[in-house]
């Protein structure tokens, strides 16, 4: 058997196993009856719907022929892991380390991602956010984010 | 009269200073990310959400609303000046608007765009006061099983009339549907898909899937592919004011346009880029004057046309968001979750248990399109500056708003770890196909779907022959169904697929 279309055997794929996983997590709730719906009946109706639909695109990805194959290419692991470390690192960070720390960390690693990176701009990129972050939310917005790392004090 | 009382109405709301000051932000925000490449409305709202939470709902509201059309101006700036369509709506702007711009009449252009979505705005705001009253009354008849099957209707339409393969993105729409079921029962009080983690018993945060998905997922995205290349053609914006033949040509183009935008903007997946797409198509085939310049090579009516089109269904997409609280598009998807922030239920006891609200919101879209021809006529410099900021100034400054943005939420860094997760996912997406906007469709509507599907049932004892048996909601799904059924026909799929292929 061959892939005739890359991107919907894998989104076909995907739509199966959640579709699967959805409806055989909503066993656990009370299914109750069509006069009296209980929690799990319309998370599992919908779960079997997904899985159905799921089936019919990886179906045609295996029989239609497509241009090219419609493949997937090359996957971004450099942006992909350095932007979601970045979010991830900046969530850690914040509450403990406050924003005057965490921002530009944040700022800092996501630029590792693009294309070029030249330090002087990323510096200055900091400086300006972090400080126009602060009048914006923290002074503008009055929005409660812990300014200073918490190991200072208040 | 009453629709004058109710415009006086809005109006006075509209013009109390706060008002008109946050009209202006919500424009002056629109039309900076309309220029800006690579940050579309729909990231930006998401990125405003939290900070909704300082502000009052009407003025949150009109703040949101000017970005939104704020972003149409903006995004045909860059349509004409660079060729590279700001926004998806503009896509057909650029290909005579560019050709204008190269001929040294880049002024003409951008004012015939400009007066343009302004006579269009007007047009658009009426409407939307003269017809939601109406439809606010229907909206009242319907019962649990009607609103249910209008809303498979709304969710249906909305993908049939985008672009991309159909059962992909109906695919996407139950997929929102079930991440919108990972929350507590309404009705049995039972935590549903939580695995035990306290914060999901409240249902995952729409603006932790949104900024997931369409602010770092995009981001992740657009530094996977190779860095584009921005020619800016800005030596000839000069002479501004049309010619009198550029109005006579453009003001027959920007009455269609508008006719055909306000229209389209309504139907459920309408709004603004299908809008555009429709009035390209027909001022093409409208005969125009002989001696004209020929479309593609910098006809005028190609550029007005398009874009009055294009800001009637901007405004006439809140018609089934005000009226009915069915978003249409990822937008309004948007702003019926910062209404619910702001603690009002979306529907259409909207306009009497809210009406400054209400009129406010659609006297300030006039207001809001004053400025922005005011932003964008005699500011066009400013405008053309910013086209040239690099993207790798602009993406970590949208992470920055982001994070602060995410954890703001509830003052807590759990939604911070769960758009990190949805960027992941939202990369998936991209790299698969996978049109993401339907998904934040059905995980906005999930709940409500739920809710009547159930009381539907409970109505019916059981009997799901109460959805056909009822004329309105048997109405209702037939069409969603004939919509399927028509763009499934081989001759009109190639067609569809056709005419979403210039937008490639």
């Amino acid at each position: 058997m061959k892939i005739k279309s890359q991107k919907d055997f894998w989104s076909g794929l995907m739509f199966v196993v959640t579709g699967l996983g959805f409806a055989a997590g909503a066993t656990n709730y009370n299914f109750g009856t069509s006069a009296r719906p209980g929690p799990g009946y319309f998370p599992f109706g919908l779960g079997i719907l997904l899985a159905i639909l799921g089936a019919l695109i990886l179906f045609k990805s295996l029989t239609v022929e497509s241009e090219g194959g419609d493949r997937i290419g090359k996957i971004g692991w450099k942006p992909l892991g350095l932007i979601v470390l970045s979010v991830v690192l900046f969530g850690l960070a914040l509450p403990r380390l406050g924003m005057i720390i965490s921002l530009p960390l944040l700022i800092f690693v996501a630029s590792l991602a693009g294309d070029e990176f030249k330090l002087k701009e990323v510096l200055l990129n900091m400086v300006i956010l972090t400080v126009g972050s602060w009048a914006i939310f923290i002074k503008g917005l009055n929005l409660v984010i812990p300014l200073w790392p918490t190991f200072l004090g208040n | 009269m009453e629709l004058l009382n109710n415009l006086a109405l809005g109006f006075g709301v509209a013009f109390t200073l706060q008002n008109v000051f946050y009209a202006f932000f919500g424009a002056l925000l629109g039309t900076l990310i309309g220029v800006l490449p690579g940050l579309g409305p729909v990231a930006t709202i998401a990125m405003l959400l939290p900070s909704i939470y300082a502000l009052d709902a009407t003025p949150a509201l009109i703040m949101l609303a000017g970005i939104y059309y704020g972003a149409q101006y903006g995004g045909s700036t860059t349509a004409i000046l660079i060729n590279v369509p700001g926004e998806s709506s503009s896509v057909v702007t650029a290909i005579d608007g560019y050709q204008m711009a190269r001929k040294g009449r880049a002024g003409a252009a951008l004012a015939a765009a400009g007066l343009g979505s302004f006579f269009a705005g007007c047009v658009g705001t009426i409407i939307i006061a003269a017809f939601a009253p109406p439809l606010t009354e229907l909206a009242f008849k319907f019962g649990p099983a009607e609103y249910f099957s209008l809303m498979v209707l709304g969710l249906i339409g909305a993908v049939v009339l985008a672009s991309g393969s159909l059962i992909k993105a109906i695919s996407m729409i139950i997929l929102g549907l079930l991440l919108g079921q990972i929350n507590t029962d309404v009705i049995s009080g039972v935590p549903r898909f939580s695995f035990d983690v306290p914060e999901l018993t409240d249902g995952i945060g729409f603006v932790a899937i949104a900024m997931g998905i369409f602010g770092f997922g995009e981001i992740i995205a657009n530094l996977s592919r190779p860095a584009e290349h921005r020619e800016v053609f800005t030596k000839d914006v000069k002479g501004i004011w049309p010619t009198r033949q550029d109005f006579k040509n453009a003001y027959p183009a920007v009455l269609r346009g508008t006719a055909l935008g306000s229209i389209l903007g309504v139907l459920p997946g309408g709004g603004a880029l299908l809008a555009s797409f429709a009035a390209y198509t027909l001022e093409k085939k409208t005969k125009g004057n002989p001696g004209d310049v020929p479309f593609g090579q910098g006809n005028i009516r190609g550029v007005a046309g398009p874009e009055a089109a294009n800001n009637a269904g901007a405004q006439t997409s809140f018609i089934p968001m005000l009226t009915l609280g069915i978003p249409p598009n990822a937008v309004m998807a948007l702003m019926v979750g910062a209404m619910t922030i702001k603690g009002i239920q979306p529907g259409p006891q909207v306009m009497t248990s809210n009406p400054e609200l209400f009129w406010g919101l659609i006297a300030s879209m006039w207001v809001g399109n004053l400025m922005l021809i005011i932003l964008n006529l005699p500011l066009i410099g400013i405008w053309i500056k910013l086209l040239t900021v690099p993207y790798r100034f602009l993406f970590p400054a949208i992470m920055a708003f982001c994070g602060i943005g995410l954890y703001t939420l509830n003052n807590n860094n759990f939604d911070v770890f769960m758009a990190a997760g949805f960027g992941i996912v939202g990369y998936l997406f991209f790299k698969l196909g996978c049109e993401p906007a339907p998904l934040l469709l059905g995980f906005i509507l999930g709940p409500m779907m739920e809710e009547n599907l159930r009381r539907a049932l409970l109505l019916s004892r059981g009997d799901w022959t109460a959805f056909i048996t009822k004329p309105l909601s048997a109405g209702l799904l037939l069409a969603a169904l004939l919509m399927i059924v028509v763009v499934s026909l081989p001759s009109i799929k190639s067609k569809r697929e056709e005419a979403f292929q210039e937008e490639g």
